[in-house]
């Protein structure tokens, strides 16, 4: 289609879908007219209202400073799109370009966008998860029943997971002066995305504000009264808390179900995409029309030695969403990689939780500034002797410098001096993850520059 | 002998237009004239070192050998207050932690926005109280008075001290800005009169807020116990004096420079006329285009920082100038323009980092209802002289004086 004019066609009155209405789609729908597209635009999500903004589901939502109903995300631009929401799409045609709907309607397409994100991980035991009291958090009506139920004011909350929806549900939950037990697999809470030196310090942000916290044991059944309500969790080190309101937070699942079959690259993973968005076919080959992003999309970062890397972050979402509709309308030469440094929030315990880059890639880290006791600091992930992260409690302001340490591959320990350095932040220590995940060594990667246009890649061969 | 860049800024000749001195400083972005400081004058690389932990500002700091300014610089006592300011992390976190809680967000979301009716009345009573339409000074008669009045409202002066809060803070803030033909030896000593004074009242004012506390910040302030512990009483008066003389210093020149700049743009005027809503880009557009803080002088190095290939030395005296780094055209489309429908004004106008503007929602929202209202009041207003004098001061830069004239002044 290079310099055929086919692309001008398109633009003009192509027809795109995409399928997962929600902030990747929503996103990539106005970057497409931003950029000039004229022809069809049409959203499918199987979600019945307009897209809407899910941080604050866990937060603001919760403490009932914000209504589940009011988070819809702010429009930037006009659309002219046709909305087909509250159904699924269940199938996909490469061939022939089609999506199959719930209701066996089929939308044609030229350019497919593939944003369907991720769900909440049911408890894996089905009648226990049906039990009156169990809650998953992950959309709109979750929340609002799960704020709902908190609202009458249970005997005891418990959440089953400590990652950071988990941690921020009990935190919300200790701020309307429920009683919260948290029951988290790992040594800590956060342990798996910032490591146990991170983690211990969460765990005393828990327990500061009236957590029963209970690490390094496991939910091993629910159990329910006559009428069907939960009433009492056993735990894998023989105890049991009894409980009226139980919150699943053990992760998400990918929405790739759909494509089973179809012969696109996607599973339980994600959807493998290159840098630019574009989605593998099963055989590793790059399709030129169909695309991904945000929670599902799985794609190499060339700044972490290439590795295939799934975000569930919201920034993450925005900016794959906005290079897959620039690609979707460019030619080959003038596609853009996704290079955004990873970035994540949360907010818990009254503490701004920020990191930048892959802290869970670090073995070792550094207190760069402030401190753990405090639990204000700032920390520096290190990877074979680079930084490779950092994670920043109630210090965010400071993140953008060690991003610009992470995309220069900065080494690890930084050498320099720096305001509010601790002698407890002199020398580096076991980040102690769970379960380091050990990338291949490759070549070495380098961003430089600022705005889209100067930004500059420069690649380093390995020797 | 053409003069240095540096003087050039510091040169009172240049400060009604000091933009073109500033394009000349960007060509090296990293400027260093023998024993001066480094100036750093391109968007990306002030804003690089706004949130450079290798970048103190606590003077202590300075090597001893580091960069006299050249004279007629700001030195300390005349730019801005100490306080929290010129304080590098842990104090500054704490202090500035404290001042916030009765302030701002988390703790007090709606303090600011609760202010509204207040900032409409006395903006109202200040337009009403101007007068005479032939010929209005902006500054003596409206962006002094408001911010000041304002900060006393905050704070909790009671009304019946305003007028004498208003003597000791004016005395000070033009201490700020040296009138070359006053006599130096005289005018310190005013200011340092007004200075004792103005500390005996609110240390007496912070003891009787202490035993009967009301809603007002200074009261919060004296009887906080948070996990931060209480502030003592030497902080506080620092504190107070850094929200006064920070809070409204600026907040004029802000306000005077918007009423300039919207009269050299009368179809931008126009249509905050017709739309008061549109005060809210106006006023990102003009501390982008007219940002009252012109330049940050109180930098050091921790260390030897590389910054595009010059190396500053550990202990070196760094000035960050926020007006040129705004009017970088790497970074903003046609920068000289004022243009309030810029889709994207993320300036460094006020700041960015740690020490990013404390008051800036308050700043913000004074400098919107200042603007809207003298739009929509004053009947097709014109300058009277343009440029308008300037103070003295170079880093924090406004007119003197703003003399305009109308047909009348609408109801
Ligand atoms: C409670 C909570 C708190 C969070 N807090 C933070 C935070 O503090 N910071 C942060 O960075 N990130 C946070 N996140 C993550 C962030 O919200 C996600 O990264 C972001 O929403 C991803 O956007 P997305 O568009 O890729 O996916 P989603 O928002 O998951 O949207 C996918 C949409 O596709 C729909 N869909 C799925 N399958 C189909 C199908 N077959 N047909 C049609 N439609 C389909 C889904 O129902 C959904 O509406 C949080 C997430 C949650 C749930």
């Amino acid at each position: 289609m290079d310099g055929d004019g086919s692309l001008e066609r398109l633009k003009r009155d192509g027809r795109i879908v995409v399928v997962g209405a929600s902030l990747a789609g929503l996103r990539a729908a106005e970057t497409l007219r931003d950029k000039g597209f004229a022809g069809s635009l049409t959203l499918i999500g199987d979600e019945a209202c307009e897209p809407y903004d899910r941080p604050p589901l866990s937060k603001q939502v919760l403490l009932g400073r914000a209504s589940a109903e009011r988070t819809a995300l702010p429009r930037l631009r006009a659309l002219d799109a046709t909305w087909r929401l509250g159904r699924a799409a269940t199938g996909l045609d490469m061939a022939a370009r089609r999506v199959r709907l719930a209701d066996g309607d089929e939308v044609p397409y030229d350019r497919l966008l593939i944003a369907t994100g991720v769900r909440a991980r049911p408890w894996p035991n089905e009648a226990e998860a049906d039990l009156d009291g169990v809650f998953v958090l992950r959309t709109r009506d979750d929340s609002a029943a799960l704020a709902r139920r908190l609202d009458a004011g249970p005997e005891r909350v418990l959440v089953i997971g400590a990652g950071f929806t988990g941690s921020e549900i009990a935190s919300a939950c200790r701020e309307r002066g429920l009683p919260v037990t948290v029951a988290e697999r790992g040594a800590a809470p956060l342990v798996g995305a910032l490591g146990g030196v991170v983690g211990a310090v969460a765990a005393e942000m828990h327990r500061e504000h009236g957590v029963d916290l209970r690490c390094g044991v496991m939910v091993t059944a629910l159990e329910g009264d006559a009428s069907g309500r939960v009433r009492a969790a056993q735990l894998s080190d023989g105890s049991t808390v009894e409980t009226d309101v139980v919150i699943v937070s053990l992760g998400a699942l990918r929405n790739t179900e759909w494509l089973a079959g179809s012969g696109l690259g996607a599973g339980p993973r994600g959807i493998a995409c290159d840098a630019g968005c574009r989605a593998f076919d099963i055989r590793g080959i790059v399709t030129d029309d169909i695309y991904a992003a945000g929670d599902v999309a799985r794609s190499p970062h060339a700044l972490f030695g290439y590795q295939f890397l799934s975000l569930e972050h919201w920034g993450n979402a925005v900016s794959q969403a906005r290079i897959a509709a620039h690609n979707m309308l460019s030619e080959s030469t003038d596609r853009l990689p996704h290079m955004e440094v990873p970035a994540f929030w949360s907010s818990q315990f009254g503490v701004n939780i920020k990191s930048v880059g892959i802290p869970s890639m670090g073995t070792e880290i550094l207190v760069s500034q402030g401190s753990l006791a405090d639990h204000r600091f700032l920390g520096v992930y290190g990877y074979q002797g680079r930084v490779i992260g950092a994670v920043a409690f109630d210090h965010g302001r400071w993140l953008p410098f060690y991003q610009e340490l992470i995309e220069t591959t900065a080494p690890f320990p930084p050498p320099f001096a720096t305001v509010d350095r601790r002698p407890e932040g002199q020398r580096p220590l076991d980040a102690d993850f769970p379960d380091p995940s050990i990338p291949t060594h490759g070549p070495t990667v380098t961003l430089s520059g600022y705005s889209p246009a100067d930004r500059r890649m420069t690649f380093t061969p390995a020797h | 002998m053409t003069q240095s860049l540096l003087h050039q800024i510091l040169d009172y000749a240049n400060r009604a237009d000091p933009y073109p001195i500033y394009e000349e400083l960007r060509k090296s972005p990293v400027h260093h004239e023998a024993d001066g400081p480094y100036v750093i004058s391109t968007y990306y690389e002030i804003r690089s070192l706004l949130h450079d932990p290798r970048i103190s500002s606590d003077a202590r700091n300075l090597a001893s050998n580091a960069a006299e300014p050249p004279a007629g610089a700001p030195s300390e006592e005349s730019t801005l207050p100490p306080g929290f300011l010129k304080l590098d992390p842990p104090e500054h976190d704490r202090l500035r932690r404290m001042t916030n809680r009765p302030f701002g967000p988390p703790h007090s979301p709606h303090r600011v926005d609760g202010m509204r009716g207040e900032l409409h009345d006395i903006v109202t009573g200040l337009i009403d109280g101007i007068g005479d339409p032939d010929r209005i000074d902006l500054v003596e008669q409206f962006s002094y008075p408001f911010p000041v009045t304002v900060i006393c409202r905050l704070l909790g002066v009671p009304r019946e001290d305003e007028t004498r809060f208003h003597v000791w803070a004016d005395t000070l803030a033009a201490n700020l800005d040296p009138d070359p033909d006053a006599d130096p030896a005289e005018r310190d000593k005013g200011a340092q009169d007004a200075r004792m004074q103005l500390g005996m009242y609110l240390a007496g004012l912070i003891e009787e807020r202490r035993k009967n506390p009301g809603e007002d910040m200074l009261s919060q302030l004296a009887t906080a116990k948070g996990d931060d512990g209480p502030m003592t009483t030497m902080e506080l008066l620092s504190t107070a004096a850094l929200l006064l003389i920070a809070g409204h210093e600026t907040t004029v020149n802000l306000i005077t420079n918007g009423m300039l700049t919207l009269l050299r743009n009368p179809d931008v005027l126009q249509r905050l006329r017709a739309d008061p809503r549109l005060a809210v880009p106006i006023v990102e557009e003009l501390l982008r285009f007219e940002p009252p803080v012109q330049l940050v002088p109180q930098r050091t190095t921790l260390a030897d920082i590389e910054v595009r290939g010059v190396t500053i030395p550990k202990g070196a005296s760094v000035w960050l100038v926020l007006a040129s780094g705004n009017r970088d055209p790497r970074r903003f489309e046609d920068p000289d323009r004022f243009d309030p429908d810029r889709p994207d004004i993320q300036h460094l106008g006020l700041g960015s980092g740690i020490h990013s503007c404390f008051g800036a929602p308050l700043a913000r929202l004074e400098t919107q209802f200042a603007l809207a209202e003298l739009a929509r009041r004053l009947e097709n207003p014109r300058l009277l002289e343009d440029p308008p004098p300037y103070r003295q001061n170079a880093v924090l830069r406004g007119p003197r004086r703003l003399h305009l004239t109308c047909d009348g002044i609408r109801p």
